[in-house]
């Protein structure tokens, strides 16, 4: 929206120097940039209005291509407690109800975040969505579709989440679960869970030798 | 245990590191009886290669005999001789089911290096940079082998190391560069390079009925053993044109198939290769294809350039019109190890070949940084150099007493 006052401005000028053109007929070059003066005023206002509000939520998309049937993946996620498998910022997820559920993540420095979130949609074999419950460090909504590839081959598997990110030292902690860059850390996570899903293990050279340090 | 490190440009040594343990249940663990250095292993010391990290321990030619299997690993066991591709597939995802195992899609941890660079990711290698994979080589005294119920071929007792060690890279890699020429009958086949690559291209040619082979070098005693070995005909670049040459030789069409096995670090000092020297070395280009130019201008039109050669990053100036214009198919790709290891085994096992005629060098693994500086150099005429890291017993050259 400043952007927009900036361009009334812009207009204003360009108003302005039209004024001292030998040709120009004041009375409506005036009335025009009265016109425009009243529009900028709005374009203010609404600015100020907007800058006030909550910081604005963040959107991330994801996806992967997994070899096998919808039904054995979303069989997999729908069990909460094996995000973790292939989420390793995750802690823990504890799955309270059939719909409610307790998440742990960690954060730098042995800090964490958690959060309590219910599913707000669930159909079997095809989609599981949820979102964060009132009292949450991060305020987030999510899911995840599993939809069968053509031809045969797999399924293709698509993460959405919309989460708001908060001030203050928390705010840097989310920074580093969601990553510098949203949705960095989704696809890793979606790169894990095909690589659970297809071959039983996640690959790594962690803990390999070197001759480093 | 101690193993082969690189450091940086020209500069790899034997360290002291940490012996592999099993990090997933599908990995094995080998004791390294023979492992070699690779003509692709000379990109990395040559500093070619980006993501490379100082102690990183080099070496994809790998066999050995198992001391320990991860949980998952039925297919195993400890005491079986195994040789283990360079590759690294994991069988189970889309393309490793499609037989293109060199693009599987569940070996790279590091696989988002990678789709930086080259938009998907290829499949883990060992010792390869940190970009395909970052996993620990096989220049070692231990190997940790990953996916180890899909990769090594167990190899049955009475048949020597030297025989089959180079199913691991370079006798698939020069087979699938002939296969990948789709050889006619009648069919000439001009071979670039006459490295260990070279060498098993020519063989897989005439095993895959090529009338005739033509292989191009300026090393003397490559091309003398791609007479003698691979009963090809040979040009010497350094003393004729190569264009000229080989339309010469086939009445003014062109070789029907032609093989870059050369790769990125073409030599030659004709204008265009001098020009990719600067290039190159002021990072304007990462790749020298000067070999893979003259390829495409030689062959002949509706052939096939086939290139096992590596090339790591972006070539100038390639000649599209020639492709198109004379209807030119190229094929390439890190070879699809698992597809041909068998089968490869087989001829060696009936005595079709014994691969081991290429190796002129056999190591102890404290000699494996001479060894690198021969074989890049081409000093004491270095075709293959074998390392052995627990055998005591291998002499030293005379070349390094001092």
């Amino acid at each position: 929206m400043w952007g927009r006052v900036g361009g009334d401005a812009l207009d204003l000028a360009c108003l302005g120097a039209a004024l001292t053109s030998d040709d120009a007929r004041p009375d409506r070059i005036v009335a025009a940039m009265a016109a425009v003066a009243g529009v900028t005023a709005l374009d203010v206002l609404c600015s100020q209005q907007l800058s006030q509000r909550a910081p604005q939520s963040r959107h991330v998309e994801s996806s992967v291509a997994i070899n096998r049937a919808p039904a054995d993946l979303y069989r997999f996620w729908r069990d909460f407690q094996n995000l973790p498998r292939f989420m390793p910022h995750l802690r823990s997820v504890q799955v309270d109800t059939g719909q409610r559920s307790h998440w742990v993540a960690q954060g730098p420095a042995g800090t964490t975040v958690a959060w309590d979130a219910e599913i707000i949609d669930d159909r079997p074999d095809a989609l599981i969505a949820w979102r964060s419950l009132a009292g949450a460090d991060v305020d987030q909504a999510g899911s995840v579709r599993f939809e069968e590839a053509p031809g045969g081959r797999g399924t293709f598997v698509r993460v959405c989440m919309e989460y708001y990110p908060p001030g203050g030292a928390l705010g840097t902690v989310v920074a580093t679960l969601f990553g510098e860059e949203p949705g960095q850390h989704i696809q890793e996570d979606l790169r894990r869970f095909k690589q659970l899903m297809e071959t039983g293990e996640t690959a790594t050279t962690a803990g390999q030798p070197s001759a480093r340090p | 245990m101690k193993a082969l490190c690189w450091y940086g440009k020209n500069d790899v040594r034997v360290a002291t590191v940490p012996d592999p343990h099993i990090l997933n249940p599908r990995d094995a663990i080998i004791k390294i009886t023979t492992t070699a250095i690779c003509g692709s292993d000379l990109h990395l010391y040559d500093g070619y290669i980006p993501t490379m990290e100082p102690g990183d321990i080099l070496g994809h030619e790998n066999m050995g005999e198992v001391v320990e299997v991860g949980s998952a690993v039925k297919n195993l066991r400890v005491g079986d001789r195994v040789v283990v591709p360079f590759t690294i597939a994991c069988g189970q995802c889309f393309f490793c089911q499609k037989q293109l195992w060199s693009c599987c899609d569940n070996s790279n941890p590091n696989a988002w290096m990678a789709e930086k660079l080259y938009g998907y990711s290829p499949s883990g290698l060992f010792g390869y940079s940190h970009m395909l994979g970052g996993y620990a080589g096989g220049q070692a005294e231990y190997l940790r082998v990953p996916f180890a119920d899909v990769g090594p071929v167990t190899i049955p007792d009475g048949i020597e190391d030297e025989k089959v060690v180079f199913l691991s890279d370079i006798f698939p890699t020069g087979y699938m560069a002939a296969e990948n020429c789709d050889i006619e009958p009648g069919d000439t086949v001009a071979i670039w390079g006459c490295g260990p690559v070279g060498q098993f291209a020519i063989k897989s040619a005439w095993m895959l009925g090529a009338a005739r082979v033509i292989a191009i070098d300026q090393v003397l005693e490559r091309l003398a053993l791609a007479r003698r070995e691979g009963q090809a005909e040979t040009l010497n670049f350094d003393d004729k044109d190569i264009f000229d040459a080989l339309t010469e030789m086939t009445g003014g069409r062109g070789p029907d198939r032609c093989i870059d096995a050369v790769g990125m670090e073409a030599h030659g000092t004709s204008p265009d290769a001098l020009l990719d020297r600067v290039k190159a070395a002021a990072f304007l280009a990462t790749d020298r294809p000067h070999v893979l130019r003259q390829a495409i201008h030689a062959c002949r039109k509706g052939g096939t350039v086939s290139v096992p050669g590596v090339y790591g990053g972006v070539v100038d100036k390639l000649p599209m019109g020639a492709v198109v214009n004379k209807a030119l198919t190229i094929k390439s790709g890190q070879t699809h190890m698992h597809r041909y290891m068998r089968p490869l085994l087989a001829r060696i096992q009936k005595g079709e070949i014994d691969p081991s005629f290429i190796i002129t060098h056999r190591l102890r693994l404290e000699d494996a940084p001479q060894g690198y500086e021969m074989f890049r150099y081409k000093h004491d005429n270095c075709i293959k150099v074998v390392l052995k890291p627990h055998d005591s017993v291998v002499p030293r050259p005379r070349s390094f007493s001092q």
